[in-house]
């Protein structure tokens, strides 16, 4: 890095100035609700992040991801809301989700690490909707979650006794909360990117490549593949588990059906679609699988209504038949997603031939 | 790794989200402008949001149409606020009856300067998107929502159109067992935030009234089967099923309950008082019980008119337009009364709301609930839903008559 | 006792409908060692193709029995179902047989999105309700309750079983896919067109498939969009169950878990003291796949072992 030229570090330096100015310009440009979208779309990123290290680096497809993410959301929800009369501080629940879904996914790695592909796709489908099912029924007979009815009423985050949810001045304008949350989001994503970053590149991260690439091989080269693949999950659900607590305090409000196995495959395709393995890539599929339903609001809607006068195609199907679509055509010509990382890119090269 | 490719890359992304956001600024301007454009005319923002899409789509676009004729009607009228003519504008989003989308909804509106929400359709919608409107002060009047939650959370400014839950389990609770007779009575719920709020309202009220509940089965909302659950109720033999969920789940319920013989009667909430109902269960459909917030449309003096002019325009009602309906017209003559569009000068209004509307005489209790919300149970007779018994309503607090 | 024989008789209706399913995925894994996860949509269009032509029958005002109405139906869906499931196999499968193993699974939850959209944008977000055209009347066996649909679903479920086994263990056609399944390339060099088996296992379970998903629509008297989803996920669990890959076992494994499921919603809230009750209905099907992959994962009647290389 100290050696990279002047161009390099400019161009650093302009991501960064747009990463902070972003809320700012989305919000004075098309309205505060986008920067809503901007926060949902770091959320997203966070999520994909965490799940890449199970599924990009280590290559065990995992469909249901989305339970770490409940866990974390539902650990945040009982204790800072009215629903037990808990107020924790959301920076003791933050790492306490991250363990917690870290748990979960050791839990749940354990006992399925012997199980390859397709069966482990299977298996963490259903422990997402087990996960799902108890969220949702667990108000009885003792009140643990409220069931179908949700937690309501979340605690914010209060940063420095100044609590996020009130937004802030700032030039005499006063800026709602989403722009707050918006930099708290975007520190612990830069947090998220960093520590993928140092994994990717240490001995843990060659050791999951190596598992994704030949099990029995990385074995023979002394890899313990139990050990490493269970961080793998452990690391990838504790990620998910603070995205999860983000999202309570973010919403105020937590429900079983924000945490379908829709959203699992939905977080599957940012990062299969990005690139797997690949950081900017996940980064990439997150953002515009995140914005494409937004975009599809703006742009779908108002066109048909126009046209036709009426809706014809319903955006919703629209927007889930193009992804099914994209799912197909990526991976029949593009199988190591939209920006694959070059390694990536090379060994499938290297297959073909 | 070539850092610069990859910057380059990322910066051409934020290029590109920058330039597809930039689509949808072109078009404010053209809403933001049509005030002027009016003269002196008032234009006042209604914002209306439901699943548009979706399995609820057909009750979220029956929703919209309601709104839509009460706005048409009031546009035509030429209303009044304050000596000026004002133009009503729909803003109508879908929020997929997702909480998430629903916040997001919820602050666009916010954005866009809304003066009134008409919605959400859901209750796991609405109370989340509550939140932000009482944060913007906005008032916010749901037709279709029936969690009593929504109005518990001590907003002012959110009323409802619809009696809740703790009515509608209240009144079905003791029609089950005073009227129906039912001494030993099983409860289902399909598990999702309506089913089962509904189920447990009436599941305290048949307690209050002296019936028992001798069985109480979940389901869920996507679910077809239902035999073994029933089997088992069977065992324990009640004379009366109540289902708290939704027609696709209710319909083929009374088919099997027919197959596997269990003798009780079905009752439900609105939920399943659809047309849609009669055609999934076909014969079993007969006899079913279910009921429906509001005094039937042919009993209010402006119902059949409401329906006959609804009907030639949007089809068959759904479910909720009506509600819909009349939810426009108390935001509106609210405005009217406090003779401003500003919702913290009209929300004062709201409270002393007293409209004859198409589904009920509309007035608020402290909570912003409807008063003396009537409600109406209907059964299946030769394939129709036919009105049985209303309970509450203009008999409890009589309708100043013209 | 008589509420017992009851729920085993849903049980046995339940298990035979995903008996019939699970065969679609254990054919294709036996073969090409993927979960075909659009097979829950193939059972899904069966059902809405069959709803259509019975609707176009009676509108067009044939006067014929309920039976036959639904059998002349089924002429058209079973066709429909062979040619998508040809053509999935042909699009979204073949391309990718030499991929990454996780490719040709994504694509295959690719292709169950897009066909689940697409039915919704033909059919409808709705419910759609089956003509009540077939008796409903129900017959009283051992003081449990039955209709003559549910006994035609429980036959013709076995006769088709026992048709597939003929097939499979007697025909110049089943014994090309045995071999397939134990090795394609050296089945090739004995002069089986590989790719004509595997296109005509797909087209034998698509056909299944759609007679299932007719069953379902008729005995519930509707079907909707989502419908082949659940159902497809149970009857893989059922497929694993028994033993994926092996055919016999995908039909024990059907009959289990359908009796599971009966028994468990019918049952648990009195073995747990009303902790559990039947709104952990579906977490039944997903706690056996889970148990039987990670104790058992060759399944009760499966000699293979889970990991394939």
């Amino acid at each position: 890095m100290s050696k990279s030229p002047l161009k390099v570090r400019l161009a650093y330096a302009g991501i960064a100035l747009l990463l902070l100015a972003a809320p700012f310009l989305m919000g004075a440009g098309f309205g505060n609700s986008w920067v809503r979208v901007l926060d949902f779309v770091l959320l997203y990123a966070m999520l994909a992040l965490g799940l890449n290290i199970v599924v990009g680096y280590a290559g065990l497809l995992d469909l249901g991801y989305i339970a770490f993410y409940a866990v974390g959301a539902y650990l945040f929800a009982i204790l800072a809301s009215p629903q037990f009369d808990w107020h924790v501080s959301a920076w003791i629940i933050l790492p306490m989700g991250g363990m917690l879904a870290c748990l979960a996914g050791a839990t749940l790695g354990a006992p399925t690490l012997r199980l390859r592909g397709d069966y482990l796709a299977i298996v963490t489908l259903g422990f997402g909707e087990i996960v799902r099912l108890f969220m949702n029924n667990l108000d009885r007979p003792v009140n643990i979650t409220n069931g179908p009815q949700g937690i309501n009423l979340i605690d914010g985050v209060t940063l420095f006794g100044h609590p996020l949810e009130r937004g802030f001045t700032l030039f005499g304008q006063r800026f709602p909360s989403d722009y707050a949350y918006y930099y708290l989001f975007l520190a612990l994503t830069l947090l998220v990117i960093f520590v993928c970053i140092r994994l990717e590149n240490s001995r843990i991260g060659r050791a999951w490549v190596a598992i994704r690439e030949d099990e029995i091989a990385a074995q023979a080269m002394g890899i313990n593949t139990r050990n490493v693949k269970l961080l793998a999950f452990a690391m990838g659900a504790s990620f998910g588990g603070i995205a999860g607590c983000l999202f309570a305090a973010f919403q105020g409000f937590v429900s079983p059906e924000s945490f379908t196995l829709m959203e699992s495959v939905m977080v599957v395709c940012m990062v299969v679609l990005g690139g797997m393995g690949h950081i900017p890539g996940v980064i990439l599929g997150a953002v515009l699988l995140t914005v494409a339903p937004e975009f599809l609001r703006e742009i779908v809607n108002p066109l048909q209504r126009a046209l036709f006068g009426r809706m014809i195609v319903d955006p919703e199907n629209l927007r889930m038949l193009l992804f099914g679509l994209a799912l197909i055509i990526v991976m029949l010509f593009r199988p190591a997603g939209l920006w694959p990382s070059r390694r990536r890119r090379e060994e499938l090269e290297e297959a073909h031939d | 790794m070539n850092p610069m490719k990859n910057i380059v890359l990322l910066a051409a992304l934020a290029g590109a989200l920058g330039l597809s956001a930039c689509g949808k600024k072109a078009e404010t301007p053209a809403t933001g402008a049509a005030p002027t454009a009016g003269g002196d005319t008032l234009v006042v923002k209604l914002g209306h949001a439901a699943p548009l899409t979706g399995p609820q789509a057909h009750l979220g676009k029956d929703n919209e149409s309601g709104v839509r004729l009460a706005v048409d009607d009031l546009n035509a009228k030429g209303f009044e606020i304050g000596g000026r003519k004002v133009r009503f504008e729909l803003l109508s989003e879908d929020d997929q009856a997702d909480p998430r989308v629903a916040t997001t909804v919820a602050k666009k509106f916010v954005d866009d300067g809304v003066n009134a929400i008409i919605g959400h359709l859901n209750s796991g919608t609405t109370i989340p998107a509550s939140r932000i409107y009482h944060d913007a002060g906005i008032v916010e009047v749901s037709p279709s929502a029936t969690n009593p939650k929504y109005t518990q959370q001590g907003y002012a400014n959110a009323f409802r159109v619809m009696a809740n839950d703790v009515q509608q389990g209240k009144v079905l609770g003791e029609f089950a067992v005073q009227d129906m007779g039912a001494k030993k009575i099983a409860i289902i719920d399909d598990r999702s935030a309506y089913g089962q709020g509904l189920a447990d309202e009436f599941e305290k009220a048949v307690m209050a009234s002296g019936g028992k509940v001798v069985v109480r089965e979940y389901t869920n909302d996507k679910a077809s089967d239902f035999t073994a659950i029933l089997t088992k109720i069977k065992g324990v033999g009640p004379d009366l099923l109540f289902y708290g969920g939704m027609d696709g789940q209710g319909a083929p319920m009374t088919r099997q309950m027919k197959t596997l013989g269990l003798k009780a009667q079905f009752l439900g909430g609105d939920g399943v008082h659809t047309a849609e109902f009669m055609k999934l269960a076909g014969p079993a459909a007969e006899g079913a019980t279910a009921s429906l917030p509001g005094v039937p449309l042919e009993v209010m003096p402006k119902g059949p008119q409401f329906k006959q002019r609804f009907e030639a325009k949007y089809g068959t009602i759904q479910l909720y337009a009506p509600y819909c309906y009349d939810a426009v017209m108390v935001v509106a003559e609210a405005m009217q009364r406090a003779g401003s569009i500003d919702p913290a000068k009209y929300l004062p209004e709201m409270a002393k709301t007293r409209h004859e509307g198409v589904t009920a005489s509309i007035g608020f209790d402290d909570k912003g609930d409807l008063s003396n919300g009537a409600i109406t149970v209907y059964r299946v007779e030769n394939g129709d839903w036919k009105v049985l018994k209303t309970i509450g309503g203009p008999a409890a607090a009589p309708a100043p008559t013209p | 006792m008589d509420i017992l024989v009851q729920q085993l008789i849903n049980g046995l209706i339940l298990g035979s409908i995903y008996a019939l399913i699970a065969l679609g995925y254990t054919m294709v894994y036996g073969i090409l060692g993927l979960i075909n996860f659009a097979h829950g949509e193939i059972v899904m269009i069966g059902a809405m193709v069959t709803i259509t032509c019975l609707n176009l029958l009676i509108g067009s005002g044939v006067e014929l029995p309920g039976l036959l109405l639904v059998g002349l139906s089924l002429l058209m869906a079973i066709p429909a179902c062979a040619l998508l499931g040809f053509t999935i196999e042909r699009v979204a499968y073949r391309p990718l047989r030499n991929a990454p193993r996780l490719a040709p699974l994504i694509t295959a939850i690719g292709v169950s999105i897009v066909l689940q959209n697409l039915a919704m944008m033909i059919w409808g977000r709705q419910y759609v309700a089956f003509p009540s055209i077939l008796p409903a009347e129900p017959h009283q066996v051992l003081g449990a309750s039955i209709t003559s649909l549910q006994i035609l679903i429980v036959v013709l479920a076995a006769a088709m079983m026992a048709g597939l086994m003929l097939l499979v263990h007697r025909t110049r056609l089943g014994r090309a896919m045995r071999a397939t399944s134990q090795s394609p390339q050296v089945a090739s060099l004995m002069g089986v067109n590989v790719n004509h088996v595997i296109s005509m296992t797909f087209i034998l379970g698509s056909c299944l498939g759609s007679v299932a998903g007719v069953m379902v629509s008729a005995n519930y008297g509707q079907a909707h969009a989502y419908m082949g989803f659940l159902l497809g996920l149970k009857a893989f669990s059922a497929a694993v169950l028994g033993g994926i890959g092996n055919l016999g076992g995908a039909v024990v494994g059907g009959l289990l878990l359908g009796i599971i499921e009966s028994l468990g919603a019918g049952y648990i809230g009195d073995f747990t003291g009303g902790f559990l009750g039947s709104q952990y209905q579906d977490v039944f099907a997903f706690m056996v796949l889970i148990l039987v992959l990670v104790f058992r994962p060759s399944g009760l009647m499966g000699e293979r072992v889970a990991e394939r290389p």
